[in-house]
């Protein structure tokens, strides 16, 4: 198996692993961000340029360097390869240009997005973007427009990462939106007026990176970390019945996918599940959903604190605790 | 007087058809090469030293030798005909008036790659080289250069034309094969290379016109003929489009190594500066390349005079030199706006960019706007730094090459020409360049 | 996906889309949807409509968003109704240095239009267009699959005069030119 040294950590991978994901095997600050990639759909990734690192070794058999910075999504490890990302001065310079890039066209209307709270936007220029905006030009709009009785597409929003793009082509038996026009005009659309509506088509919500899409049934309800994220399940004959039901007091606003620590979801879910069932009685209730505590969902989440024997903090969730 | 391997005959008649072709040596070369082994022709690529002539200067044997050859997996030969690069029009001048060398390139260097069905992507517009080709084709069926059993040599080849529809980026080859599958022409991410996974995800080579076409000679001459032609790695002959400001405009065929000086002012070439005026600037190989003021280009930072080289024109790096590129040799006198040039390429750039990847798709936007707000007299100081940081954050972080060939031209004219930009923005815009220069004494920016 | 009985190539047409197809491996016959699709231009009125566009989705039997994604793409394919005669002039460098803003303010002027833009009785359309490699004619337009090169103000009142004359749509596939 291939070695792979990032930033100084080392660790061995299977044959075809991409320099990203020996990253998150290693874990911490090292991870280059993404914005486009998503590890359950094929071919996702490479675009939004975020995940950019620097080669500085190729491999063992051919130590050259690259010549230019590669998108960590797409290329896979040699043994012996070195990468620097938060080591090397030009990855950070490099990545807060591309954060800018994103952010030119983007509304920053997080004050009335729904997004907002768990906007990977919002946490990539948040870390790694200016702090000064430099564009003085009007910003590229467009309508916002229904597709389907579910899904708001917020044109204005959207980053092109394609992802939703791949969820139609992979997970849903038809695909009636896509990418028209090209460069600075380019938009996510169907073209003519059409719902995207079959049962898969709500995960196009939970992988949009952004607000671009959003879920109409729950659209200005709330604010998420105003509500109270609980893992449950149901017996569903179309996909695992695996959710997050997103609670305020004792209604259920939404129902979303479980999102690993990389914002993907372990399974995607059907539409009967995200937008059909929205009732306690209709679900299993597991217990409450470990949040990361940087992220502002995790305010008002209380979780108990615990030095292990190897002396890391960890956190216990206080909803099993309860349960003991 | 340079030596002719590709435009020669040119002036015989009917040498667009395949009688007038044949006449005068047509393909005299395929007969030859069928005699051969592919791999041999392979290796007379290789010694002849010829490198891609789309402009990025690949030595072509060396694509060749990478192509990967799977058991009962087709293979593809692609002739990428998709001529847009602003200051480039040798393909098409060569399509329209040579068009049998092309066909008889493209048989030689399938049979040498294993090519059994091989495509020409001509760039849409070319419609009616579209059709010349075509008949090209169709005469080459008929006197049985293409079909079963090519001249009894047991090799089958079938040659399609397919045209595109209006995209600069198709000229990239892995936007190209997307754009052959009938798909929007998005670069792919590689790896894997087209030479493992090409058209329809099997090995592909994708070759310029002029690249295809320089295999003619070099069989028929041998490839250490053609590489005595030439200096040093610059091999061969090579087809230079000069536009601008000189009194000779069109297609050249010059041996590698001509100087620049005599290049402009010989009337083998281009003839010297229109109505007596003086040499400002030279774009020297498509408007992707850095553009550089007369001093620079006329002689390196060294004092050498620059040649038409692959290295010479590098010579000094992107500080004081350029690029050989495709050979689109645009030519500005004394009284040309090198911003304003640069504003119609920020629009080339800005209108070409596929979008698929945020640098290119905001920044080439972004860059143009910038401009357009500076001709308009709405220019800031800060603007030319602006300038300068978003093409040095696009440069090397997209997809495809497409990104650096729009930061490029940005890049050198602020190097070469910061003073310009100064003027514009001081005078808030400058509705008579030409009035502006003489009032300032501006020859020499 | 909707099928306008309306919309459907001529005889001639249908047998140089077969001829087309074939051209490409089995099973990929989606490459064919570039040259089909200025075939479908010039059959139907020089632009590409939504139901053009699904009729072409369903002779190569494709799905009618991978037509849009394709056709919004390329910029020859016109998504909207233009003139008979669509006027492409170059705007790039070598162009523009060579006097192509000269050419496209005579031509607004002339037809008293601006660039983009079409004439009121539906004859004329003007574009400005990226590089078309033809450089050293500088300046240059295109009507059809026409290139009209070295142009000066004078050539491009007889070659605007020539197309109101004669008055017939001018695509850059020439439905004329190729028999299947």
């Amino acid at each position: 198996m291939p070695k792979v040294t990032i930033d100084g950590h080392t660790i061995e991978v299977p044959e075809g692993t991409t320099i990203l994901e020996a990253a998150r095997k290693i874990g911490g600050d090292i991870v280059p961000p993404t914005m486009c990639y998503y590890s359950k759909l094929k071919t996702s990734g490479g675009y939004c340029r975020t995940c950019l690192v620097k080669v500085s070794k190729g491999s063992e058999k051919d130590p050259r360097p690259m010549p230019k910075p590669v998108a960590s999504c797409r290329q896979t490890v040699m043994d012996g390869m070195e990468v620097q990302n938060i080591t090397s001065p030009e990855i950070l310079d490099a990545r807060a240009g591309v954060v800018e890039f994103l952010l030119i066209n983007h509304p920053l209307d997080c004050p009335v997005c729904d997004q907002a709270g768990e906007c990977n936007l919002q946490d990539l220029s948040y870390e790694h973007g200016h702090e000064v905006s430099r564009l003085d030009f009007r910003k590229r709009t467009f309508p916002m427009i229904d597709i389907g009785d579910k899904i708001k597409l917020h044109m204005n929003r959207c980053i092109m990462c394609y992802r939703c793009v791949k969820v139609a082509e992979q997970l849903c038996p038809e695909r009636v939106h896509g990418v028209l026009n090209r460069g600075w005009d380019s938009e996510i659309s169907t073209y003519i007026e059409q719902a995207v509506d079959n049962e898969w088509s709500g995960n196009m919500i939970d992988v949009c990176p952004v607000g671009a899409l959003t879920d109409k049934t729950f659209r200005f309800k709330s604010r998420v970390w105003f509500t109270k994220p609980v893992d449950a399940h149901r017996d569903c004959p179309t996909c695992s019945g695996k959710v997050v039901l997103w609670y305020q007091g004792e209604e259920v606003l939404r129902v979303t996918g479980r999102k690993d620590q990389w914002g993907e979801v372990d399974e995607f879910i059907c539409n009967e599940c995200r937008f059909d069932k929205k009732k306690t009685s209709d679900w299993v209730i597991e217990g409450p959903r470990h949040i990361d505590r940087h992220s502002v969902i995790s305010q008002n989440h209380y979780e108990e604190l615990k030095k292990t024997e190897a002396g890391f903090i960890t956190s216990e969730k206080l909803g099993e605790k309860a349960h003991n | 007087m340079s030596r002719k391997l590709l435009l020669d005959n040119l002036d015989k008649p009917g040498i667009q058809s395949i009688t007038g072709y044949s006449d005068n040596g047509g393909y005299e070369a395929l007969r030859k090469a069928l005699q051969m082994k592919p791999e041999e022709i392979v290796s007379e690529v290789q010694k002849s030293g010829l490198r891609g002539r789309g402009g990025a200067g690949f030595p072509t044997g060396m694509k060749w030798s990478f192509i990967a050859k799977p058991e009962g997996v087709p293979r593809y030969l692609v002739c990428n005909a998709d001529e847009s690069e602003p200051g480039t029009f040798k393909d098409r001048y060569l399509m329209e008036h040579k068009p049998h060398i092309l066909i008889e390139g493209m048989i030689i260097s399938s049979f040498a790659l294993g090519a059994n069905t091989s495509y020409i992507y001509i760039r849409g517009e070319m419609m009616y080289v579209f059709h010349i080709l075509q008949k090209a084709i169709d005469e080459a069926y008929a006197a049985g250069y293409l079909g079963k059993n090519i001249l009894g040599s047991g090799f089958n080849l079938d040659l399609h034309v397919h045209c595109g529809a209006g995209a600069y980026i198709c000229g990239e080859e892995t936007a190209l094969i997307e754009s052959l599958e009938g798909k929007r022409g998005n670069p792919r991410i590689k790896p894997p290379f087209p030479a493992v996974k090409g058209l329809w995800g099997c090995p592909t080579v994708v070759n310029n016109v002029e690249t295809i076409a320089a295999v003619v000679p070099i069989i028929k001459i041998t490839g250490e003929e053609y590489a005595k032609i030439g200096i040093g790695k610059s091999t061969g002959t090579k087809l230079i489009s000069a536009s601008g400001h000189i009194n000779k405009p069109g297609v050249y065929e010059i041996e590698l190594g001509v100087p620049v000086e005599e290049f402009i002012y010989s009337d083998a070439y281009c003839g010297g500066i229109k109505n007596g005026k003086q040499l400002k600037a030279v774009v020297a190989g498509g408007s992707s390349v850095p553009v550089l003021p007369a001093h620079l280009i006329l002689k390196t930072a060294a004092g050498e005079p620059r040649l038409m080289t692959y290295e010479s024109l590098a010579d000094g790096g992107f500080a004081t030199g350029t690029m050989l590129g495709s050979g689109g040799f645009i030519v500005m006198d004394e009284d040309t706006s090198v911003v304003k040039n640069l504003w119609t390429f920020a629009h080339f750039y800005n209108h070409e960019s596929c979008g698929q990847c945020s640098p290119c798709r905001e920044g080439t936007g972004w860059m143009y706007r910038i401009l357009n707000k500076i001709l308009n007299g709405k220019g800031e100081m800060k603007d030319i730094d602006l300038l300068w940081n978003i093409q040095g954050n696009i440069e090397g972080k997209t997809i495809c090459p497409l990104g650096d060939a729009a930061a490029w031209p940005v890049a050198s004219s602020i190097r070469h020409f910061r003073s310009e930009f100064e003027a514009y923005i001081n005078n808030h815009g400058m509705k008579d360049v030409k009035h502006y220069y003489r009032l300032n004494n501006l020859q020499e920016a | 996906m909707s099928t306008n009985k309306n919309i459907q190539f001529s005889d001639d047409a249908m047998a140089l889309v077969q001829k087309i197809i074939n051209r490409y491996p089995e099973g990929k016959q989606k490459s064919a949807l570039l040259p089909i699709l200025h075939i479908a231009q010039a059959e139907f009125d020089g632009w590409l409509s939504p139901e053009v566009m699904d009729y072409v989705a369903s002779l190569l039997k494709i799905q009618s968003i991978e037509v849009y994604e394709v056709a919004t793409f390329y910029s020859m394919f016109n998504m909207k109704p233009v003139g008979k005669c669509l006027i492409e002039v170059c705007r790039t460098g070598p162009c523009w240095l060579m006097g192509a803003e000269d050419v496209v303010r005579y031509i607004e002027k002339k037809l008293g239009i601006k660039a983009g833009e079409t004439t009121a009785d539906g004859m004329f359309t003007l574009k400005t267009v990226e590089c078309l490699a033809s450089c050293g004619t500088a300046p240059m337009m295109q009507i059809g699959e026409t290139y009209h090169e070295n142009l000066t103000l004078e050539k491009v009142d007889d070659i605007l005069n020539d197309h109101k004359n004669q008055g017939n749509r001018r695509t850059h596939w020439e439905k004329d030119k190729v028999k299947p």
